[in-house]
């Protein structure tokens, strides 16, 4: 599938289908590809950091780093299923999955205070001095029942985002 | 509100040279207003920032702006194929002959006036410019002819006067063919490699082009200072530039570098409009030579295009030169038919600046510290 120029079979769109829990139509699938293959410029077989980064919009992004370890060298399998939580048919559950995921780098399950802040430093860059930062968290963290030491489980996400009516979707594209 | 008003001051503060990014891009990337209070959920509720990056990379405005168009093919049927497979038989075994023929005597009627001319009336300047600029005008009438250009022109034709200068949207290196056909415009372009840029360094250099090296920085006042003089000279060629500084699709219109729109003369919008009915003409750098590319239009039946040439315009009082070349790109792009958008079209070649991520940095961080004393 890495040849930019093949074209998927059905077979090739259902596997992609069952590998991200149908969350996308066959159609967007194919949208999909054809964006795969504009990005992965030398056809690959995968989309670099590099060729990523050549979409200015992404590169603009403060979290395009923390994405970038994410989706690096991602077939087009594992890309589709990296996009999959931005389905609007994804559940709120796994879209807070991903955040978690997002936040938790050392991928351990848990996401201490130290991983927050640099989400938050990401977010935030230079306006927000880093004491601020770590009292604004502290105080934040107190109110919601946590302290400075608290592990967050994905548990705790959900508690806390669960009913704030998470909009996390990106319509694909079909022609 | 005070916190958008210290933030809009400071993102026009920051960026002087091109038009607001942000007018264009969905902005959402801050935290919801309406709560009064900031909450744990607030801050990890990262979102909406994740949503622009997913939506970026799923598809994004810059990208569109250079992807070409494969051909629609129509030989899908028992019926068609055989006349389509005539068509090519023409195109490749005929057409594409004939065109080299006709492309062959156009250089040597070509060269071999223009070299007597360029050597020979050395002590009669005036004669020697008006015949080089006819000679020059006639080679291109031969390229457009080598691919059977239908081009229809609209408007009057550019004169030759002091103070003015030309602009257009950019889809290929023949848009400088089309246009020189007509008139013999002076050209601000890129330098080339190869037998392009032989042509650049020797011919189109007595008719008053300008070459740069987009990477040179030194090479950048050079030009200006070579524009300036250029458009004071009253027996100069129309000055030609192509603000995008890039190949564009057609479709879409990259920003305008201000460049041309800080001369102080009168801007003159040409607006280019390629029918894709045949073949399409925009030059992707990156996938194909120019020598493939001008194959590739000499081998299909014939390019299409319109070119209209558009009322000046000066700058108005108060105007700044990013707002002239905004109002410019507007008039030219509502006459072909193009959609903008607000990249600068050297982000082909390098990364945006990280101004921009600031900006959203600072969006983001003054909302959460307006939220905080709301407490």
């Amino acid at each position: 599938m890495g040849n930019a120029s093949s074209m998927l079979t059905q077979y090739d769109i259902e596997e992609v289908q069952e590998h991200c829990n149908k969350l996308f139509s066959q159609q967007e699938i194919v949208s999909l590809y054809q964006r795969f293959c504009q990005l992965d410029r030398n056809a690959k077989g995968f989309i670099s950091a590099d060729e990523f980064l050549s979409v200015p919009e992404f590169a603009m992004n403060p979290l395009s780093q923390r994405l970038l370890k994410m989706v690096d060298g991602l077939n087009f399998k594992d890309f589709v299923a990296f996009l999959s939580a931005f389905s609007a048919k994804a559940s709120v559950h796994h879209k807070i999955e991903f955040i978690f995921k997002v936040y938790d780098a050392d991928c351990n399950g848990k996401v201490s205070f130290n991983e927050i802040i640099e989400v938050l430093r990401d977010l935030s860059g230079p306006f927000i001095s880093d004491e601020q930062r770590e009292q604004v968290l502290c105080q934040l963290l107190q109110e919601a029942g946590y302290t400075r030491n608290s592990q967050l489980t994905l548990d705790d996400f959900v508690k806390v985002l669960g009913n704030s009516g998470i909009k996390m979707d990106v319509e694909v594209p079909v022609d | 509100m005070s916190g958008a008003a210290l933030l809009k001051s400071s993102a026009s503060e920051l960026d002087l040279d091109r038009p607001n990014i942000e007018d264009y891009l969905p902005s959402g990337s801050s935290i919801q207003q309406p709560t009064a209070k900031l909450r744990l959920r607030d801050l990890l509720d990262i979102s909406p920032t994740l949503t622009e990056a997913a939506g970026a990379i799923v598809d994004d405005s810059f990208t569109r702006c250079f992807k070409s168009n494969p051909p629609e093919p129509w030989n899908w049927n028992i019926y068609l194929f055989p006349l389509w497979c005539c068509g090519v038989v023409i195109r490749y075994l005929f057409l594409f002959p004939a065109r080299v023929l006709i492309l062959t005597i156009g250089w040597i009627i070509f060269l071999s006036t223009f070299i007597p001319v360029n050597l020979l009336l050395k002590g009669h300047p005036k004669l020697r410019a008006k015949l080089e600029r006819f000679l020059v005008e006639l080679i291109c009438s031969f390229f457009v002819a080598s691919w059977t250009g239908v081009v229809k022109y609209h408007g009057p034709r550019p004169s030759i006067r002091p103070k003015q200068v030309f602009v257009a949207n950019h889809t290929s290196m023949i848009d400088f063919i089309v246009l020189e056909q007509m008139t013999a415009f002076a050209v601000i372009m890129q330098k080339h490699p190869g037998w392009v840029g032989l042509l650049q360094s020797t011919i189109l250099e007595s008719i008053g082009c300008i070459w740069f090296n987009r990477t040179e920085l030194k090479d950048r006042e050079i030009v200006a200072k070579k524009l300036n003089d250029h458009v004071q000279g009253a027996d100069n060629n129309p000055l030609l530039i192509f603000p995008e500084g890039t190949c564009v699709n057609n479709h879409y219109s990259v920003m305008f570098k201000k460049g041309a729109f800080e001369l102080g003369c009168s801007v003159c919008p040409i607006a280019i409009k390629y029918n894709k009915i045949f073949v399409d003409a925009f030059w992707n750098s990156r996938k194909q030579s120019f020598t493939m590319h001008l194959l590739q239009l000499m081998t299909s039946w014939a390019v299409v295009c319109d070119v209209w040439y558009l009322e000046p315009q000066v700058l108005k009082p108060g105007e700044t030169p990013i707002e002239f070349a905004e109002r410019v790109r507007d008039i030219i792009c509502a006459r072909a038919g193009l959609k903008k958008v607000p990249w600068d079209g050297y982000l082909k070649h390098s990364r945006p600046s990280p101004k921009y991520r600031e900006r959203k940095q600072q969006s983001f961080a003054e909302s959460v510290l307006q939220l905080l004393d709301n407490k």
